[in-house]
């Protein structure tokens, strides 16, 4: 395991989009070593084959106990599996940094698939507040309705809720893209930092409100505009990527994307731009 | 963070006491301090329905005491004296705990204001409600805890609101356990998740047009300040809609009426709430797992959006 303290190979993390500063700590030193790069995983991450499928009814299981199954499933190689019977049960599908096809027949309540780092996830139901919190990769489909703090602190990956969302969806996000079907409440984009959100519905009041950067997406009534944010131009670049992203997300592929209004932060901070550590994702 | 639940069913009436109690149940982790009931039963409509109390169940936190049987039994006897000198006839009496009472009163009431003072006038007395309808029972301990000690399993009516409180902004004691009475309308009642920052402001100014305060707890506020714009001539849901801009703070509340159910949420939609609606039912929590609970089957449900104010009918 390399010490990072002696880091020689600067300019191939950096070209990584890693961090150079010295770090020190057990886990960075397990975790992140440059020349190991393509080998890439998280410890307890698990080789699974899509093609081995699998069902979990988790009715009469508390939360934990269902994530735990799901690990174990992993770990036996399952890389498709069907949770069926969640009920609208809080904290399902939690930290998952693993790819793997999981799909939810029904509804979950709060903090639904919180800290994944790459599972393609579908809900076949609604979600509640602060679903796929701190998403770093990956793909979150929502079939219906989602309440607040949608995507609260994305770091990457899409989150797609193909009906309505609640208030903040996109609260604090630092990267990613979140698609919205239907309608978005108040506050949508607040205090966010990197990343884009599209609603192809009306949005609540205070869009995108101290926002610091990224950018917002409406292609309906705008109730009001928060501090901070102001209209951009649409361009042909936005539109196009605007097209191939709702296609990707099978959610308004018709959609007329050039009569959409752009959302920027109408504002300039300094020593805004450096790059988060990558090495930090490692950590959580 | 208190959760809140309720339900109404239109056109028809079920067993709303067990309905409730498995909602507000599932929402036992938001907080048990205290749970509330006001379940909206299925009567004659003749005759009032006056739940009250004579004492306090006192919890840690609280600045009430617990006192002897006695005083509760003195207390309960100038309650009767106060009653036969308005002409009041007490047709069903019912004594659920020493400290916890429910009356039927054969009563032509003209004015509930001047009824009430009178019985709240007698020390340590609390009218919890009045209504030809409404009855709110709360107590200290989870949904369960408070069904099964006033039997509430077997209520059957058309809606109800509940609470499960963790408590907050005032002690944990009944007199400020949800829901809060419309006093003094009759079969007016509130709950409330959320905090009220503009609650003392407010409440000098209601009681100075004559409105009565029995806690200070601020989600009281929200009964009050409904009460005083319905008694102006407001309906229902233009008091709900003036409080959006009239309270501030953030809330998410639930008001029942005889024939009614409300809810309101903050402009900063900062408190949840999880709706389901359909031809013959519609159902709210602060989680989905509390509409789980009469609902278990796949449906679809949805969040309320900031501001939004909502009233069904029986």
């Amino acid at each position: 395991m390399a010490n990072l303290k002696t880091v020689s190979k600067k300019s191939k993390a950096q070209s990584m989009g890693m961090h150079t500063e010295v770090l020190t700590g057990r886990t960075q030193q397990k975790f992140f070593n440059p020349d190991e790069a393509e080998n890439f995983y998280y410890f307890g991450t698990y080789d699974v084959d899509f093609n081995k499928r699998t069902e979990l009814d988790v009715k009469d299981m508390t939360a934990p106990e269902a994530n735990k199954e799901i690990d174990n499933l992993m770990s036996q190689g399952y890389g498709t599996i069907v949770i069926k019977n969640p009920q609208g049960k809080h904290s399902l599908g939690v930290g998952i940094l693993n790819k793997l096809n999981l799909i939810f027949e029904g509804s979950l309540g709060y903090f639904g698939m919180g800290s994944c780092d790459g599972p393609i996830v579908r809900i076949n139901g609604r979600v509640g507040w602060s679903c796929a919190e701190n998403l770093m990769a990956g793909k979150v489909v929502i079939e219906k309705n989602a309440g607040s703090c949608f995507g609260a602190a994305i770091r990457g990956g899409d989150l797609i809720c193909k009906g309505s969302v609640g208030a903040r969806t996109g609260i604090d996000m630092k990267g990613g893209t979140i698609i919205i079907g239907g309608d978005a409440g108040a506050f949508t984009g607040f205090m966010m930092q990197r990343g884009r959100i599209i609603i192809l519905g009306d949005v609540g009041i205070n869009l995108g409100d101290s926002m610091y950067d990224g950018t917002i997406f409406v292609g309906g009534e705008i109730g009001s505009y928060g501090s901070d944010a102001v209209d951009a131009e649409l361009t042909k670049s936005d539109q196009d990527w605007l097209k191939r992203k709702l296609k990707v997300a099978e959610i308004g592929e018709n959609f007329d994307v050039s009569k959409m209004k752009k959302i920027v932060a109408g504002k300039k901070l300094w020593n805004y731009d450096n790059l988060e550590p990558t090495e930090k994702k490692g950590a959580i | 963070m208190c959760g809140i639940a309720g339900l109404i069913h239109r056109g028809k009436s079920s067993n709303v006491g067990s309905e409730l109690q498995g909602m507000l149940q599932a929402l036992k982790h938001r907080g048990e301090d205290s749970t509330g009931y006001a379940l909206y039963g299925d009567t004659d409509g003749k005759n009032f329905i006056m739940r009250f109390k004579v004492g306090e169940n006192v919890g840690e936190g609280s600045s009430s005491v617990m006192e002897d049987v006695s005083v509760y039994d003195e207390r309960k006897k100038i309650v009767d004296q106060t009653l036969a000198e308005m002409g009041a006839k007490v047709v069903k009496e019912e004594r659920t705990l020493p400290y916890s009472l429910r009356y039927e009163l054969d009563y032509n009431v003209k004015d509930l204001l001047e009824f009430s003072q009178r019985i709240e006038n007698i020390p340590g007395v609390e009218i919890l409600s009045m209504g030809k309808s409404l009855e709110v029972i709360k107590d200290l301990g989870n949904a369960k805890m408070v069904c099964d000690r006033y039997s509430l399993d077997k209520v059957v009516g058309t809606h109800a609101i509940g609470h499960a409180r963790m408590a907050t902004e005032s002690g944990v004691d009944i007199k400020s356990a949800h829901p809060f009475w419309g006093y003094p309308f009759s079969d007016v009642s509130v709950v409330h998740n959320g905090q009220l920052t503009n609650y003392w402001n407010n409440r000098r100014v209601l009681e100075n047009k004559g409105m009565r305060f029995m806690s200070e707890c601020d989600s009281e506020l929200i009964a009050v300040y409904i009460a005083e714009k319905m008694r102006d001539g407001a309906t229902l849901e233009e008091g709900m809609k003036a409080s959006l801009t009239g309270l501030d703070g953030v809330f998410t509340y639930f008001v029942a009426t005889k024939d009614s159910l409300g809810m309101a949420k903050d402009t900063m939609a900062a408190k949840p709430l999880v709706l389901y609606e359909s031809d013959d039912l519609v159902a709210m929590g602060s989680e989905e797992i509390a509409i789980r609970s009469v609902l278990p089957q796949e449906i679809d449900t949805y969040d309320p959006f900031d501001g939004e104010v909502k009233v069904w009918q029986i």
